[in-house]
């Protein structure tokens, strides 16, 4: 019934597939692409974004629901922050069930999704630093192709991704891994917070290595791989028994160097790096206490 | 400019909406067109749920929902909580418990607090203060609002 009205100059296409939502963007290359809204709308509210044809992503049911396809977990772009928090989801990817938690309040989960977080590349995307440290592939269709690219180098910079016209992201690809994770967010609030600085940490038992990502020190998702090498040399895998004091100091202080953050009304660059110091060494310690031998 | 006409169905109501702005939220439209002020209208970036209503029976703020692609939806406002019968057990316990000051955030209060209810029927307080999180009061310091829900499903379970 309100598939593709053209009005004026302006059409709102409530996609109902995939291809539906293609074909529109295919048709009208520069049309908005809405998913939860969470973030357009706040820039149609202000009046800072004109508002032309909209393509609606919440009704395709090829972005909705997940499923473990081996040791991976494919998340259609559609599923929700809320549906993130669900336990089932946690069991498998902790540190991501942990940062969905983190984002707004019930209503914002209710409403953003994975693959609009995604999207929108915000430095302080609740969701990259995890997916950055779980090296996330992320599924790309337009009506003629379709690609794979990791998040990492899906997002080029602040608010700007590789997303080409006509292309959608259809679903995110992350490993279930075997080991403890974290997800740290410094803001004023437990709730309704755009992170200062944010951290995740997964341990990567079969691979013997830990994992980091950070958010809102960079322009872009970053893994502190320095830091990772340094740590992962340095743990007794096989019998856990926890590193010197030293070692989890040096790790904190490889992560901090390896952030490159700015000063903004929501913290300084020196706040921000003392911040992912002290998130590293939490979460290394954290992790290592739930760290049994194998 | 506008946006084609389209159906809301809001409170087992259906409203033609024929005149929309491109960029139209749901809750301008539920405020200024179809007569139904109880969502409120305040920040406009999700941030403070004043607006908030049930989508398909799921909290969302109405201002960040462009109205158009609501059409095919079970919409309830703060208008569609009371029933025939009176007041809902939220909205009597909020009178009870004093919870409302100004009264500009109960509307959102009382559709996210129903919403907790339903899904947690004797929350903790932990899960009461997550879950409104999202609703911003700047007068009662949230201490009647926390004996409201608490008082609200001591009522609901004795009514079951």
């Amino acid at each position: 019934m309100l598939n593709g009205r053209q009005h004026v100059g302006v059409s709102v296409t409530i996609a109902t597939s995939l291809e539906d939502a293609c074909a529109a963007l295919t048709a009208e290359p520069g049309s908005l692409v809405l998913a939860g809204g969470t973030d357009l709308m706040v820039e149609v509210n202000r009046g800072s974004r004109r508002i032309g044809n909209v393509v609606a992503l919440n009704r395709i049911p090829e972005l909705a629901g997940w499923h473990l396809i081996g040791d991976e977990l494919r998340l259609g772009a559609g599923v929700t922050f809320a549906e993130i928090c669900d336990p089932e989801i946690a069991a498998l990817v902790p540190a991501l069930a942990q940062a969905a938690r983190t984002v707004g309040s019930p209503q914002i989960r209710n409403a953003a999704t994975i693959g609009g977080n995604i999207a929108t590349a915000s430095p302080a995307g609740d969701s990259i630093p995890v997916l950055a440290a779980l090296d996330a592939v992320l599924e790309l269709r337009s009506a003629e192709a379709s690609r794979e690219v990791p998040v990492t180098e899906f997002i080029t910079g602040v608010k700007a991704t590789c997303l080409m016209p006509g292309e959608l992201i259809e679903a995110v690809r992350v490993p279930v891994l075997d080991g403890p994770q974290e997800f740290c967010k410094v803001g004023p609030r437990n709730a309704m917070v755009i992170s200062v600085a944010s951290l995740a940490l997964l341990v990567d038992r079969s691979a013997r290595r830990i994992r980091v990502g950070l958010g809102s020190v960079a322009p872009t998702p970053l893994r502190a791989t320095q830091a990772e090498d340094h740590v992962s040399g340095h743990l007794d895998w096989d019998n856990g028994v926890p590193p010197r004091l030293e070692v989890v100091r040096e790790f904190a202080e490889l992560v901090a160097s390896s952030a490159s953050p700015i000063d903004d009304h929501r913290g300084s660059a020196a706040y921000r790096r003392h911040a992912v110091r002290i998130l590293a060494q939490r979460s290394l310690t954290r992790v290592l206490n739930r760290v049994s031998p194998s | 400019m506008s946006t084609d006409p389209f159906v809301l169905e809001v409170n087992g109501q259906s409203h033609e909406v024929a005149d929309a702005h491109p960029g139209e939220s749901l809750l301008r439209v539920l405020r200024e067109r179809l007569g139904l002020p109880g969502s409120k209208n305040a920040c406009e970036e999700g941030e403070c749920g004043s607006c908030t209503v049930l989508v398909d029976g799921q909290t969302v703020c109405s201002c960040l929902v462009l109205a158009s692609t609501a059409a095919g939806r079970k919409i309830t406002t703060i208008e569609g909580i009371s029933g025939d019968d009176g007041l809902s057990h939220v909205q009597e316990a909020f009178v009870d418990a004093g919870a409302v000051q100004c009264g500009f955030c109960t509307p959102g209060l009382i559709v996210s607090i129903g919403s907790l209810l339903e899904s947690d029927p004797d929350p903790s307080d932990l899960a009461v203060r997550e879950a409104i999180s999202g609703n911003l009061c700047r007068c009662t310091g949230y201490g009647r609002v926390l004996e409201a829900v608490h008082l609200a499903a001591t009522r609901r379970g004795g009514s079951t």
